[in-house]
């Protein structure tokens, strides 16, 4: 079963929208068993960094999150739902992220209009499974004021994107996934980001 | 690079597009998901709807047309009109929009564009702003569709706006709206170059060249307009060629 997660404040209608449109059945899991019964979990997440946190201990689910994503379980974050992967951001500096990966996620400074919104290009790193069959610089769609920057990312960097700095617009790493763009508001591209997803396997050898 | 923005914008009312449209063989003329559809497929970056409907009873019909629009198009959708409180927000977001816009309710109540961005995010979060000249370099606010001057200075709304969690600014000049002349590419630079956030320009793109300057000097980051994709003057694919050929990075149609 595929879950999306629902934490109560993300807008999950056009992530379900967009795996409608290529026939993917899925589920939308609000807590702790549903999480256990997925075969590949979906975190999509807008707003304040803060919020989902909160939101996550709430529904008392940062063990189970940490504990799929150890043993192999596919995942995919979106936007926020990639941020929550590390220790820290800058919008909530008190809290602690998913801590799955060290390193802070931090604010665009103040040279650049913000939020970073709109259509830029991707810089693939290598040849991730994610992106695959996307061409060599798609655009794609973004809508954020904090980034992953590259050096917390390091070699789990799948695509770089520019916006006044090179920062972090995808990682790749083992059955993990995350994407700072909006696959399910990228078009064509988009729901081939999804597909992609949904074909990869975990990579992680099972002890 | 991130590329510059083109928005159709679509007006509708009792759920269907009022503005005329006579470019491609719609099985439906007046039908905004198709025309979103159509749009969609020319190479739109993102789609604005605005509800002028006159009646609130009607407001169901637009909830629908976002609702089957979020299934078939996969680009950021804007809903615009009669949303004055944080449930109409929810209620258009929660149905597949990704940003509403806001105008009359939130010169009326500014703390609505906070409650707006701290419930869903500035970058669902449009403050619209009408805008007329009244002298050299210097423009008001206008509510109600242009029908009432607030006699707030245009920049210091702007301001504030950013200051209260707006994440983008949908800036129509009033003297230029519906003219097909050009952009008040005065407008969007003043404002540009005042606040942090991205400004959409709207109100008189008639021709390519209307874009290719409001989004160099004017300093604008996206370009809204409705009739000159409505009538068929020219399509989106046609005015990104021209934008690019121009050296305006734009997402071409893939």
């Amino acid at each position: 079963m595929i879950g999306i997660f629902d934490y109560g404040a993300g807008n999950l209608r056009s992530v379900e929208n967009t795996l409608d449109s290529i026939g993917v059945r899925y589920e939308i899991v609000t807590d702790e068993e549903g999480l256990r019964r997925a075969s590949k979990v979906i975190l999509p997440g807008v707003g304040h960094f803060g919020q989902l946190i909160h939101s996550l201990d709430a529904l008392e689910v940062r063990t189970a999150f940490c504990e799929l994503i150890r043993e192999g379980v596919p995942f995919l974050g979106i936007c926020l739902g990639m941020q929550a992967l590390f220790e820290k951001s800058e919008e909530a500096p008190d809290l602690d992220g998913l801590s799955i990966y060290p390193g802070v996620v931090r604010r665009f400074d103040s040279t650049a209009r913000v939020p970073h919104m709109g259509w830029n290009e991707l810089e693939l790193e290598g040849r991730p499974r994610l992106l695959g069959d996307v061409g060599e610089h798609p655009y794609v769609y973004f809508a954020h004021s904090y980034y992953v920057p590259t050096e917390i990312a390091g070699k789990r960097t799948a695509a770089l994107c520019n916006y006044g700095i090179d920062y972090v617009a995808a990682i790749e790493y083992q059955n993990v996934f995350g994407v700072q763009f909006h696959p399910e508001k990228s078009g064509v591209l988009g729901q081939k980001v999804m597909r992609n997803f949904l074909a990869a396997e975990s990579l992680v050898v099972k002890s | 690079m991130l590329a510059k923005r083109i928005i159709p914008c679509l007006d509708v009312t009792d759920g269907r597009v009022v503005k005329g449209v006579n470019f491609v063989a719609l099985r439906d003329a007046g039908d905004p998901v198709e025309l979103a559809d159509i749009y969609n497929r020319d190479g739109a970056d993102e789609l604005v709807f605005l509800d002028i409907t006159a009646s609130s009873d009607h407001r169901e019909t637009m909830i629908h047309v976002v609702e089957d629009t979020a299934r078939k198009v996969f680009i950021p959708l804007t809903v615009g009109g009669g949303i004055r409180s944080i449930t109409d927000a929810r209620t258009v977001l929660t149905v597949g929009a990704d940003k509403v816009s806001i105008n009359t309710a939130a010169i009326e109540r500014p703390g609505l564009i906070t409650e707006i961005s701290e419930e869903f995010g500035a970058q669902a979060t449009v403050l619209a702003i009408d805008a007329r000249r009244s002298k050299p370099g210097v423009w008001n606010v206008f509510t109600y569709g242009g029908r009432n001057d607030t006699g707030i200075d245009v920049l210091e709304w702007a301001q504030r706006g950013e200051d209260l969690g707006a994440g983008e600014i949908l800036l129509t000049s009033m003297d230029c709206d519906g003219v097909q002349e050009g952009f008040d590419c005065d407008l969007t630079r003043t404002v540009s170059r005042n606040t942090r956030i991205p400004i959409i320009a709207s109100g008189g793109g008639g021709h390519p060249e209307d874009f290719v300057r409001v989004l160099t000097d004017g300093e604008a980051d996206a370009a809204l307009a409705a009739s000159i994709f409505h009538y068929g003057t020219h399509t989106i694919d046609d005015l990104k060629n021209v934008l690019n050929k121009a050296g305006v990075p734009v997402r071409m149609r893939c």
